[in-house]
Parts: C-alpha cells; sequence; structure tokens
C-alpha cells in the first residue's frame, strides 16, 4: 500500500475491520482503542514491558503497542473483548469467559489495569497447556505487570479455572 | 509512505530495492519502541514477520550445523531441538524479555539492531556464526566478527536483508549468563556466552553490554588454553578466578543509564568465573 495516509483491513476478533487515514508509525494498541473502538487493551509503557496490551496475534501472545498496526494486515487479531465466549462451562450465552468470572470470584482484580492483558495472557496458556504448573503460570504471566495484588489471588484464579476445566473434561 | 508487507523474500528484497531506505521490521520490538516515544518517525517500512522463508530451520543431515532463519522468534530457539543442541542460544534465548517479546523478537532483529545488549549476539559471536545476507541479485556471506561494526552498527548494504545464521554445532560445554536489575523482563548489564569446543581445543568466550558492541576475549582464550586440555573440561577454582579477572580486563565498559563501567567490570569477571566453573562435569 503507497499514500499519504494508509487505508487498510485489520480482522479483529473474526471481523474485518478498516482502518481509514492513519499514520504509518501507529502502533496496533493505538488503532485498537482510537480508531476501532476497542478500548479492552489498555496501554502503560508503550515499550514491551508491562504486558497490560497483550493481544493474540496469529494465535501468539504480544504487546500489541510494539506491532506495527499497518503490518498486522492478513493476520488474526483478538483482543480481549473476543475472549468471551457463547458457552462457558455448559451453560450458554455468558458475558464474560471462565477466565474471566475466575478473576472476578477470586478477587484477582484491584485497580484493574494490567486485567486486560493477564486475561489474554491466561487464556492463551491455558489453551496451549490446560493443566500447567506453578512455574509454568508463573512464567505465562510474567510479562504482564501488576502493581497492586502481588499476584496471590491473580494464581488462585488460574488455579480455578485449571480445576474447572479439568471437571469439565472428565 | 509506503509499508509492504511481504509474504516472500523476493517481494521483500525487490521492495527493499525500490526504497532501500526503507525501515527494516522483524517483530518491532526495538523499532515500535522508538516510535512511541516520538525518536523516530518512519516513512518506509518493509516488514517480514510473515516472509516463510526467513521462519524457518534446518539442522544439516550430519548433525555438524544449523541454519537459523533470521525470523525464527526467541520462543522457537529456547526450546528443543536448540535446547539440546546449542544449549547457550537457548538459554540466551530465555532470558530475552518476556513471553510476549519472545514471541515476537528474532536473531534477525538483533542483528539488524546490533545493540551491544542484544541477547543473541554474544551467543553468535562465541560460536563463530556465519551471517547469510541477500539482495535482489547478490548473496553473500559475512563472519559474524565482520557484521557488527559498533554500537548500533553493522555491515548489512541497505538493499540487503539478513536471511539467516548458520552456526555449528559443536561437543562440550556452552552457556550464557547475564546480569540484569532483576530476574525477568530486563535487558543486560552485561552478559557472557562462554563454549568448549573439544573437538577443536577451543574455548571461547564472547562478553555482551561491555563495549560498542560484542567482545571476543582472544587473550583470555589463548590463555586458558595454554594453561589447561581444554577438552578435558577440569578447571581448578584458581584457573576460574584468573580466567574472570583476564576477561575482565578485556571488557570496555561505560557507565549509562543502566549501570557504571565499574560495576560492569566486576560482573563480567564473576561470570566467566561462574562459566568456567560449570564447564567442569
Amino acid at each position: 500500500m503507497s499514500a499519504e495516509n494508509l487505508v487498510y483491513t485489520l480482522n479483529v476478533n473474526g471481523t474485518n475491520r478498516e482502518v481509514k487515514d492513519s499514520w504509518v508509525g501507529e502502533s496496533l494498541l493505538y488503532v485498537l482503542r482510537e480508531r476501532l473502538d476497542l478500548p479492552g487493551s489498555k496501554g502503560a509503557c508503550e515499550q514491551g514491558e508491562c504486558g497490560s496490551c497483550t493481544v493474540l496475534l496469529d494465535g501468539d501472545a504480544v504487546c500489541s503497542c510494539l506491532v506495527m498496526a499497518a503490518t498486522a494486515v492478513d493476520s488474526s487479531i483478538t483482543t480481549v473483548e473476543g475472549l468471551i465466549s457463547d458457552t462457558v462451562m455448559g451453560e450458554t450465552a455468558r458475558t464474560v469467559s471462565d477466565v474471566q468470572a475466575a478473576f472476578v470470584t477470586e478477587g484477582a482484580v484491584q485497580c484493574g489495569f494490567c486485567t486486560p492483558g493477564l486475561i489474554v495472557a491466561v487464556h492463551h496458556l491455558l489453551d496451549k497447556n490446560p493443566s500447567p504448573n506453578d512455574i509454568e503460570v508463573k512464567e505465562a504471566i510474567s510479562g504482564n505487570i501488576c502493581r497492586c495484588t502481588g499476584y496471590g489471588r491473580i494464581f488462585a484464579a488460574v488455579n480455578a479455572v485449571i480445576e474447572s476445566r479439568g471437571k469439565n473434561q472428565q | 509512505m509506503t509499508v509492504t508487507v511481504a509474504t516472500n523474500l523476493a517481494d521483500a528484497l525487490a521492495a527493499l530495492r525500490a526504497t532501500p531506505e526503507a525501515r527494516l521490521l522483524q517483530g518491532g520490538t526495538d523499532t515500535m519502541v522508538e516510535i512511541n516515544f516520538n525518536h523516530y518517525k518512519p516513512e518506509h517500512i518493509v516488514a517480514l514477520r510473515k516472509v516463510e522463508e526467513l521462519r524457518s530451520y534446518s539442522i544439516q543431515e550430519d548433525k555438524s550445523q544449523i541454519f537459523i532463519g533470521s525470523g525464527v522468534p526467541y520462543q522457537t530457539l529456547e526450546n528443543d531441538p536448540f535446547l539440546t543442541l546449542l544449549p547457550a542460544l537457548a538459554q540466551a534465548s530465555r532470558t530475552v524479555g518476556s513471553p510476549q517479546i519472545r514471541a515476537a523478537g528474532s536473531l534477525g532483529g538483533n542483528l539488524g539492531t546490533c545493540s551491544p545488549a542484544g541477547d543473541g549476539l554474544p551467543v553468535l559471536s562465541a560460536l563463530d556464526a556465519i551471517i547469510h545476507l541477500r539482495s535482489v541479485d547478490d548473496g553473500r556471506d559475512v563472519l559474524i566478527h565482520d557484521f557488527m561494526t559498533g554500537v548500533k552498527r553493522n555491515s548489512r548494504k541497505p538493499d540487503e536483508i539478513i536471511t539467516g545464521v548458520t552456526v555449528p554445532i559443536l561437543n562440550g560445554f556452552q552457556g550464557y549468563s547475564k546480569v540484569g536489575v532483576r530476574n525477568a523482563m530486563v535487558i543486560s548489564v552485561a552478559s557472557a556466552c562462554f563454549v568448549v569446543d573439544k573437538a577443536k581445543t577451543q574455548v571461547r568466550l564472547a562478553l555482551g553490554a561491555v563495549g560498542p558492541t560484542i567482545i571476543r576475549c582472544r587473550d583470555t582464550e589463548q590463555w586458558l588454553s595454554e594453561q589447561v586440555d581444554v577438552a578435558a573440561s577440569d578447571f581448578s577454582n584458581k584457573i576460574a578466578k584468573e580466567f574472570g579477572r583476564r576477561a575482565a580486563l578485556e571488557a570496555r565498559p561505560i557507565d549509562d543509564h543502566r549501570s557504571t563501567a565499574e560495576y560492569r567490570r566486576h560482573a563480567i569477571s564473576v561470570l566467566a568465573e561462574r562459566l568456567l566453573l560449570k564447564a567442569n562435569s
């Protein structure tokens, strides 16, 4: 593509979304929040250190602040808004995913700024590895910084999901 | 203003030939920080993340060497077969940033940026890696030591793309250690890669983040091989201490926002000593 202002299409949460009048240097985080009305991903450090902007890009958990939006064409992008599933734990029409529900139930949210990134990172982990050990959980969220909870309740939430998904398997 | 999202090497090379001033974008973990902080205004971008040829690796049949495409992410390099065949590379890869960064970052990006703190670079230096470069009508191979020319400087020509590296599979200990301000998600304050090549009865030590580019400690390597039979890998505490002291003398650290020259030099002496002792067994 070649233009003063870029026009391109991103596939976000299964839907093609057109981005107009975009500047080449805009990050995926900026485009999601400011142009596509998806403010779930949070911007904090803007240098890949905090993980609050984590999204799935072609199945990998990445920092959306470090993805040039115009280069994410022909890729599959999933944001925290796209994690809501139609059926959760056998029930239909839930408005949150099992991971989100567990974060609420276990009180894994304080200020909430890191929460969307953590939710995406935990989904990514548990979809790849349904029964991670404590070290694997810690490593999987080592790129997501939370300054409120001390992580104890976050681990409790992850363990609750592991347990409930395990039971559903049986 | 142009953005080319290439899906094969030929298209990427053609786009770069058309706009040699374009910034090559691999994982974006360096360039996007520059852009987000207003240190760099992109004009032309050639994005390489979708170029399949750059994202594969191949082990030579006789298991003597591995070709690693420049876009293979660190999350691949930290696991097998690299963990078994190139343990120092796997260790270095595992210390890069966070899982999110390791999903995006690659050796090609490390080489392109050529920061002295790039975690993959001391390993490539210690392994005497060959860097493969391609342009539309030419290709050349450059030894890593000739590729890295200074702080964030390398010998890549404007119309060339780093396609990958070739590194030998060695018999002998290899390890990578680094010091940072904490245990995860950290840029190196000082780093070292130590490799024993039993077949050639050589040792190699490369230092990161303590000079304008990666430093190979040739004097220290030479000294050690004169002291002991390096293939036996039985190093005394006294030898290790002296090895560390000599390595620190070859470092050329500076004071900056991450650390001081004095601390970096001390860290190198400790890292080199520990790596040598780890090679025992």
